[in-house]
Parts: C-alpha cells; sequence; structure tokens
C-alpha cells in the first residue's frame, strides 16, 4: 500500500517548524512547489495552491522578503467519511528574499485554477545600462 | 488534523491497486529526482449514497483530464503540461511537476457511471460517484412460519 506519509511529504511539503515561528493556528501548513523565472524585464513566480482563490492569497513584500501565504477551503461532505486520504488540506506558506530591485508599484498578481502567477517587474535603475565611454 | 483510516489488511485492494498504479504510472515525474509517488493524489469521502473523490491537481485544464467509470472503478487519465521558459528566460527555481498521470481507484460500491458528475475548482477535481440502484442495500423481512 502506497506509504501515505511520503505522499504528502513529496507532493506537499509540510513546513519545517524549525524555520517558521509558530502560527497561532493549529493547521497544518505546506510550502507550495514553485517555478521561479526570470528575464531582462521581470521577475515570474508560479506557485501551486489548489483549494486556494483569489480572496484567500495574501501577497506581500517587505524588506526585499516575498512572502506568499494562503488558506485553502476545508473540505469535508456531511454524512460521508474519509475512507482514504493521500493529502491533507491546510494553509500555504513560503517566503523568498529577492536580489533584484523591484518595481513595488508595478508587481501584479493573478490566481488560476489553484496556481498563484506573480509577475514582478524589475526597477528601472536595476535595468543593464550601457555607459557611453568618453575619450580624453 | 487529518485522521488517515488504514484499510483493513485482510485483502488489501489498495495494494493491488498501488501495484497497478506504479506499473501504469507513465511518465509523470518532478524534476527532482525523486520517488515516483502516486500522482494526483486522491482523498476518498464514502457516504451510504454516494462517493466523493477530491484530487488536487493545480494549473490544468479541465478537457485535459480523462474519467472513465466501469462498476467499482475509477479511472483518471490526464496531463499536466510542463511549464515552458519563454525566450530569454532563464530558470531559478524548478519545483512544479509535469506529465501525463493514470490512476485507478476502488470504489467501495457500484456506482452509476450515467450519473457521475465532476467539477474542478481553485485546481481541485471534485468528482461525486452515486451509488447503483441495484448495488443499495436492500431490507430483507423475515417472515416466521412454519
Amino acid at each position: 500500500m502506497a506509504d501515505i506519509s511520503k505522499s504528502l511529504k513529496s507532493e506537499k511539503a509540510q513546513a519545517q517548524e524549525a524555520a517558521l515561528a509558530e502560527r497561532t493556528k493549529d493547521r497544518l501548513t505546506y510550502n507550495p512547489a514553485v517555478d521561479i523565472l526570470e528575464d531582462a524585464d521581470n521577475l515570474y513566480i508560479y506557485a501551486d495552491m489548489p483549494g486556494a482563490d483569489d480572496k484567500s492569497v495574501n501577497v506581500s513584500l517587505e524588506n526585499d522578503v516575498l512572502t506568499i501565504e494562503a488558506q485553502a477551503q476545508d473540505v469535508s461532505f456531511d454524512k460521508h467519511d474519509i475512507t482514504y486520504a493521500e493529502y491533507g488540506v491546510g494553509d500555504y506558506y513560503r517566503a523568498f528574499t529577492l536580489n533584484e530591485t523591484v518595481d513595488r508599484d508595478k508587481i501584479e498578481a493573478r490566481m488560476k485554477n489553484g496556481v498563484l502567477n506573480i509577475v514582478l517587474p524589475k526597477a528601472e535603475a536595476v535595468k543593464p545600462r550601457s555607459i557611453p565611454i568618453k575619450v580624453g | 488534523m487529518i485522521t488517515i483510516a488504514r484499510p483493513d489488511l485482510r485483502w488489501d485492494p489498495w495494494r493491488e491497486m498501488d501495484r497497478l498504479q506504479r506499473e501504469m504510472t507513465g511518465v509523470f515525474t518532478l524534476p527532482r529526482r525523486q520517488p515516483v509517488v502516486a500522482f494526483p493524489p486522491l482523498n476518498i469521502h464514502t457516504g451510504d449514497d454516494d462517493v466523493i473523490i477530491t484530487s488536487e491537481i493545480p494549473g490544468i485544464d479541465p478537457g485535459d483530464i480523462d474519467l472513465t467509470v466501469t462498476g467499482d472503478t475509477l479511472t483518471i487519465k490526464g496531463l499536466r503540461k510542463e511549464h515552458e521558459a519563454k525566450e530569454g528566460e532563464t530558470w531559478h527555481r524548478r519545483e512544479r511537476g509535469s506529465g501525463s498521470f493514470y490512476r485507478t481507484v476502488q470504489l467501495p460500491y457500484n456506482v452509476d457511471g450515467n450519473k457521475v458528475q465532476a467539477d474542478y475548482v481553485n485546481g481541485v477535481l471534485k468528482i461525486v460517484l452515486p451509488r447503483a440502484e441495484a448495488d443499495k442495500p436492500r431490507k430483507i423481512s423475515v417472515s416466521s412460519g412454519k
């Protein structure tokens, strides 16, 4: 029989308690899997957070630390018992330290089908600019 | 906290399904070399009149999921497309898996294939499988007589 604890750990990384100050609510917390890409103009972050929607997601940027938090809707059905569970439902949390200066006013975040997509435009000052060399 | 029910150890349908699953699981891989675990993860809620199965599959097109029901077996097949980096993009981190998946699930009773409903909200697939009429327990009255 599939080792359930392994499935839960591999698919949804449970937040390490040591790294995270304990939360006031006693609820499972997961670190969502993310893809991060970068091009000349922007930083792109995609986070898998099934069960959360645009209203329960919170993205904040403070002192170069980008924090993503979300709550997944609790799923339970009247008159039904859970007879087999491979995943738990809980909150999501992940924080990143950005090493790029980002234009805070232009950050866009979009939530679709449980995937959070954040576009962080790089600040103008950081974009590579070639400096003309004067002779003399 | 989720209480994870351990199924009966006598004849373990899950072991059968798991073995089948391992043989069938195609190429669903996570970018880091991790042991292949069952994807998508399922939770099964059983009631008297129907079974509800929920599964977390974020970021797919519902058209890419294939659900088939026969008797007491549900088969979930689908594809999660890989995130392609566009021209000029470099990766910092790549943790989200992609690929095709295939799972069969043994249900606690026969279900009515015509009445199955499925929806996909916020990345969670929810399948409601009503019990087949013929499978509903019937009360049998016992008459006394000689």
